[in-house]
């Protein structure tokens, strides 16, 4: 049976297109969820896309976290749903607690948009278990507020736990501390990923094809795990 | 406000108050006329029966920039003085901006001339054009301009401008799904610069970025003749099912006439009149309040709202609320369709309960549309409006026309006082059409006979090499990454090719691979030596630019900016630019679709450049076939041919060379030959589909020389490079790589494939010449007998200019060479130090305040020497406050909700405008002098006649 992934569109969402497009290539089957609905339709994992929910008003994601589909995500998340938050989403994860840390303005204050060389460190998680560890990868960043900012403690800890999932390389797009690019949660199901690896997945529009890796460990991690 | 005194409709006797002078403050107009009276009014309303029981009432109508005669002929049309209200909307309707009144005599060519084409399905008129590429698939596609307000503001200014188009493409039926912008500023180095041109580019990306539309090319242009008057234009392309085709006609008497998004405010209010039709002087800070505020994150809603309307058929008509806001909407829906309308104008959701009617008719609030709705479909709509978070109020209904078959009236109350009775054809069909006088600028034949062929060029390798890296470092010629990734590039999936590639390539049907390939194009500087010739040659390179990805070019649009059009010189420019157009378009078999005039781009006596842009379309059958710019890498010893298209000719002036080493503008443009263009673009497009290409660049600005180093630089392949025989001895090499002539294409040919393009070059009528290989173990571009430069180093003078102008800003990275479609190198070598440390940007996140350049000034000693005294006296003043002066006076109760009105939405995604940059490593490059070698030898022989008089 195909595999069926969830792809929130809170007012705001841009590349939520490009998330249902990725998961199509991927194999699976996208479903889009409303943002008003507390309701996730059955779908077998989940991704928040990237954009400007709720116009990034008082807080990137500070309003999104609080929509009726994330009550549902949030309790299906504790309950080991796979979770992929991309830029903006990432951002939401982190106002959920569903991550910890925050993602604030880029440190040189533009919003950048660049193919970006990022190093997969954390190869556990339901996103990323079809790297190698250490694999360099080539992904589109394009953020105003990418910049991951948490407490020391928090940093060590993530370190310490291997839930660090990718770090940027060969420069920092945004000041990110530790050039930390993408964090998982302590259980490896819920990831947050500032580049957009769904625009790494066909060669006629991305610099590669790399971010499908992580559309394709989702099914490999929902294929492996008890149903 | 100020009017202009202007010699030919000025009539000093007519009893007026004579215009205020340029300089006078305009916060207190038209006191002296009406305020007095006001306490008489009902509610403090000039209704429409008051209008007809006090005709002798003075009214502002000069202040408001109408004519005496044109005043008279709005007494004429209502039999009777109009009310305020009325008399917002004249003068809105009526204004340059809105009436065309200067222009419409001219572009009259652009429908007479346009060659038959069956896939238009909308033209000039409509919001915008609209083209068949399928028989299911359309797309739309308009440049609009956005250039005064981006300079009082440049970070509203620009992100309106992008409003304003979207909503155009929107109201269109289609679904925006690009963007483009073409820019122009003041010279680099200048400190007004610093101040404008960051917030343009942070304004053009906060408002694109959050509407999710990929921005997928441009302009970025540097002059001194737009310090004062920066062109800010934007072009949005649409995407619609053909059957989709949305009408602005508000049809069907009974139906409800529904205003849907944001609420109306005072911004904007005179945006129109004032900021558009007049010219800059001394004390443009003071219009700030004039400038539209958007918010993307509305105007997101509203392309989602309004496009699920369309596809459940619930609109019978739709307007975008643009340039005269409320006025504009109303008027164009009921004229067009030859009904009336009834408007209750107090059910306008206001952000502002104070507001007056003719503030509400005049407001140029943003994200908004007027729909026009059967009645038994509201609750459908509201519905709709309801779902996506978006105000949706029905405001009036449509009314039949009169008894005797003529257009309906519209009617407007407020508060059941009567304010508007007019008929609506009256403000968008009857407005002033003036046939300006025109005159050849005396300066023209001297300036066209100071050619750049004759001034000193280099003759030896080592001057040529100097040459061929200052070039590249050139602030019109360098890489433009600091600008363009400020942008998205990505969302939405379907961008095959962006800049810096020639055109952009968007993927339109994802089955099938039918895309589109869009380029906007412009030179100022031909224009200026010859704007016939100028805008025939804009065409020619937006076109080549669109052939060089294997697209076949079918439509047009134009942005044509200008000086004042009460200047007989600049009115001659427009007309010889536009004839020059019809002409082309003509030629090339592709119509113009539609386009935008802005006129008055000048500050003081002193006009822009005259600047036509033109954006041309083609369709490409299969994205898939694309060419990009970019030489190949090859594993090996391999490596592709590189064949130069077309010819060249000893054609410098106007050119980037003669501009950047000699400060030099004279001669005539090079000559431009559309049959030829043809030629080369039907040769490309099939050479692109049988896979003879491997690239294809145009040669424009800087020429050959420019071409081969982005070709080179694109995917860090190096090439070796033989100079033709003919451009053999003393400064010929120089000509071979500078010369600006047109219709030539570097293209990079793989091997095996060379003979079969070279004979198919030969059908299609097209000359070529094997001028070298491409050489990917090399990583140089060498040219025989004169230089060999490393990528490194071209690398290195071409990314370093804007981020060492700008702020570096860029403390972490490499640079990685932006490829769209194409798997790069990711190891590309870092820039250098040469972009600065990035500690002059604050280490404030969130400072989104733009500090006035004479806060702090540029600090390099160089840079400041290199200026020539002429800054803008009015941008050095820029006010960090929002409380500065309206439209007109406040009264208590209206300065008191300000504050409110003003509170800007949070702004994300980069409105920063970082501190000019002190401590530039390099001297401003257009500064430095030639190093010119004495008495080059003038080869005579290939140089073109000067052109026939077109005259």
């Amino acid at each position: 049976m195909t595999a069926r992934v969830g792809v929130v569109t809170f007012p705001g969402s841009l590349d939520d297109g490009d998330a249902a497009r990725a998961v199509r290539i991927a194999g699976a089957e996208p479903v889009r969820l409303w943002h008003g609905e507390a309701q996730l339709h059955g779908v077998d994992a989940v991704v928040l896309p990237g954009g400007f929910a709720y116009g990034d008003y008082l807080r990137c994601g500070a309003i999104a976290r609080f929509a009726p589909v994330m009550e549902k995500i949030i309790d299906a998340a504790g309950g080991g749903l796979p979770v992929l938050g991309i830029c903006n989403g990432f951002q939401i994860l982190c106002e959920a607690h569903l991550l910890p840390g925050a993602l604030t303005r880029n440190q040189h204050l533009h919003f950048r948009n660049r193919d970006q060389s990022l190093r997969i460190e954390a190869t556990g998680t339901a996103w990323t278990n079809t790297f190698q560890p250490g694999q360099e990868v080539l992904i589109p960043v394009k953020n105003g507020e990418g910049c991951y900012v948490a407490a020391p403690a928090t940093l060590d800890e993530l370190e310490a736990e291997g839930r660090v999932v990718a770090r940027y390389v060969g420069g920092n797009p945004n000041g990110s501390q530790r050039d930390i690019a993408a964090i998982t949660n302590q259980a490896g199901n819920v990831v947050g990923i500032m580049p957009h690896p769904e625009h790494a997945v066909e060669a006629l529009t991305g610099p590669s094809l790399d971010g499908l890796g992580f559309f394709t460990s989702v099914l490999k991690h929902l294929v492996g795990a008890p149903a | 406000m100020t009017t202009h005194p202007d010699p030919v409709r000025d009539n000093p006797e007519a009893g007026q108050p004579p215009p205020q002078p340029a300089t006078a403050a305009p916060a207190a107009p038209a006191r002296h006329a009406v305020v007095a009276e006001a306490r008489d009014w009902a509610d403090g309303v000039d209704t429409v029966p008051r209008a007809a029981g006090t005709p002798e009432e003075l009214q502002p109508y000069a202040e408001l920039g109408l004519a005496d005669d044109e005043y008279e002929r709005i007494r004429h049309i209502l039999g009777r003085r109009p009310t305020q209200s009325e008399l917002a909307m004249y003068s809105i309707m009526w204004s340059e901006h809105c009436s065309y009144k200067s222009s419409k005599v001219h572009l009259r060519q652009f429908g007479e001339k346009a060659p038959p084409s069956d896939r238009m399905l909308a033209g000039i008129g409509e919001n915008a054009g609209v083209v068949r590429i399928s028989d299911e698939l359309a797309v739309t596609f308009k440049v609009e301009s956005h250039n005064h307000p981006s300079f009082v503001e440049p970070y509203q200014g620009a992100a309106t401008g992008v409003g304003g188009i979207v909503r155009d493409i929107l109201a269109m039926g289609a679904r925006p799904v690009a963007v483009m912008d073409p820019l122009r500023f003041g010279a680099a180095d200048h400190p007004d610069t610093a101040r404008v041109l960051p917030g343009v580019v942070a304004g053009v990306g906060g408002y694109g970025n959050c509407l999710g539309l990929p921005n997928i090319g441009g302009e970025v242009v540097f002059d001194p003749c737009y310090q004062g008057n920066p062109l800010v234009n934007a072009l949005c392309l649409g995407v619609l099912p053909v059957d989709r085709l949305q009408k602005k006609d508000a049809t069907g008497p009974g139906n409800v006439v529904v205003l849907m998004g944001a609420k109306t405010g005072r911004d904007g209010i005179g945006g129109v009149s004032v900021l558009a039709s007049a010219t800059f002087t001394e004390g443009s800070e003071q219009r700030r309040p004039s400038v539209q505020v958007g918010d993307p994150f509305m105007e997101k809603l509203l392309i989602e709202a309004c496009l699920e309307l369309y596809d459940a058929e619930l609109v019978v008509g739709i307007q975008d609320l643009g340039g005269a806001g409320l006025t504009c909407a109303l008027t164009e829906t009921a004229a067009s369709a030859g009904t009336g309308m009834r408007v209750w104008l107090e059910r306008v959701p206001l952000r502002e309960p104070s507001m007056e009617p003719h503030e509400i008719l005049a407001s140029e609030s943003q994200e908004r549309m007027l729909l026009v709705v059967a009645p038994e479909k509201l609750e459908a709509v509201l519905k709709t409006a309801e779902k996506w978070g978006v105000w949706a109020t029905a405001i009036g209904e449509v009314t039949a026309p009169e008894s005797d078959g003529s257009p309906g009236r519209l009617h407007i109350t407020w508060r059941d006082h009567p304010v508007v009775d007019v008929p609506p054809g009256s403000l968008v069909d009857d407005g002033p059409v003036y046939a300006r006088p025109m005159r050849e600028p005396a300066d023209l034949i001297l300036l066209q006979a100071d050619r750049a062929e004759t001034l000193p060029r280099p003759g030896d390798p080592d001057t040529l090499r100097a040459t061929v890296l200052r070039m590249v470092a050139s602030p019109n010629l360098c890489d433009k990454t600091w600008v363009t990734e400020q942008y998205d590039r990505y969302v939405l999936g379907n961008t095959v090719l962006a800049q810096p590639e020639d055109s952009g390539v968007i993927r339109i049907d994802e089955r099938t691979g039918l895309g589109v390939a869009l380029s906007v194009d412009g030179n100022g500087r031909y224009a200026r030596l010859d704007p016939y010739q100028g805008a025939k040659l804009a065409l020619a390179e937006a076109y080549r630019n669109v052939a060089v990805t294997g697209a076949t070019p079918i439509a047009v649009t134009d942005c044509l900016n200008f000086g004042s059009p009460e200047d007989p010189g600049v009115m001659w420019q427009f007309a010889e630019a536009v004839r020059g157009l019809a002409d082309g378009c003509a030629e090339l078999g592709i119509p113009v679709t539609g386009g935008n005039v802005s006129f008055y781009n000048q500050t003081g006596a002193a006009a822009i450049h005259p600047t036509p842009v033109v954006g041309v379309l083609g369709v490409l059958d299969n994205v898939a076939d694309r060419v990009a710019s970019g030489f190949v890498p090859r594993s090996g010893a391999d490596h592709d041919q590189l064949f130069l298209l077309g010819e060249t000719h000893v054609e410098l002036s106007g050119s980037e060379w003669a501009w950047v080493t000699h400060q030099h503008l004279g001669g005539v443009p090079p000559h431009v030959d559309l049959a030829r263009e043809k030629q080369l673009a039907g040769l490309l497009a099939d050479a692109a589909r049988v896979g003879h290409l491997s690239s294809a660049h145009d040669l424009s600005d800087g020429g050959l020389a420019q071409s081969l180093v982005e070709s080179c630089l694109r995917h860090g392949v190096g090439a070796r490079i033989v100079v033709p025989e003919r451009f053999e001895g003393n400064s010929m090499p120089f000509v071979f790589l500078f010369s600006e002539s047109a219709g030539r294409v570097l293209v990079s040919v793989p091997r095996g494939h060379d003979k079969a393009f070279t004979a198919l070059c030969g059908e299609h009528g097209v000359a070529w010449e094997q001028i070298g290989v491409t050489d990917p173990t090399a990583e140089a571009l060498e040219v025989h007998g004169q230089f060999r430069i490393s990528l490194d180093e071209l690398r290195e003078a071409h990314t370093g200019t804007l981020p060492a102008l700008f702020g570096g800003g860029q403390p972490f990275e490499v640079a990685a060479p932006a490829a769209t479609g194409v798997a790069i190198d990711a190891s590309t070598d870092p820039v250098d130090g040469t972009v600065g440390q990035g500690a002059t940007l604050a280490d404030v996140p969130g400072a989104a305040t733009a500090e006035p350049p004479t806060a702090e000034p540029v600090t390099d000693g160089q840079q400041g020497g290199s200026l020539d005294g002429e800054q803008t006296g009015t941008a050095q003043a820029a006010p960090t406050s929002t409380e500065a002066a309206p439209f007109v006076d406040l009264t208590e109760e209206e300065a008191a909700d300000r504050p409110v009105e003003r509170a800007a939405p949070p702004v994300r995604g980069g409105h920063v405008a970082a501190t000019p940059s002190g401590g530039t490593d390099e001297p401003a490059p257009a500064g430095s002098p030639e190093v010119s070698e004495a008495g080059a030898p003038q080869p005579g022989d290939t140089e073109q006649p000067a052109a026939p008089d077109e005259r």
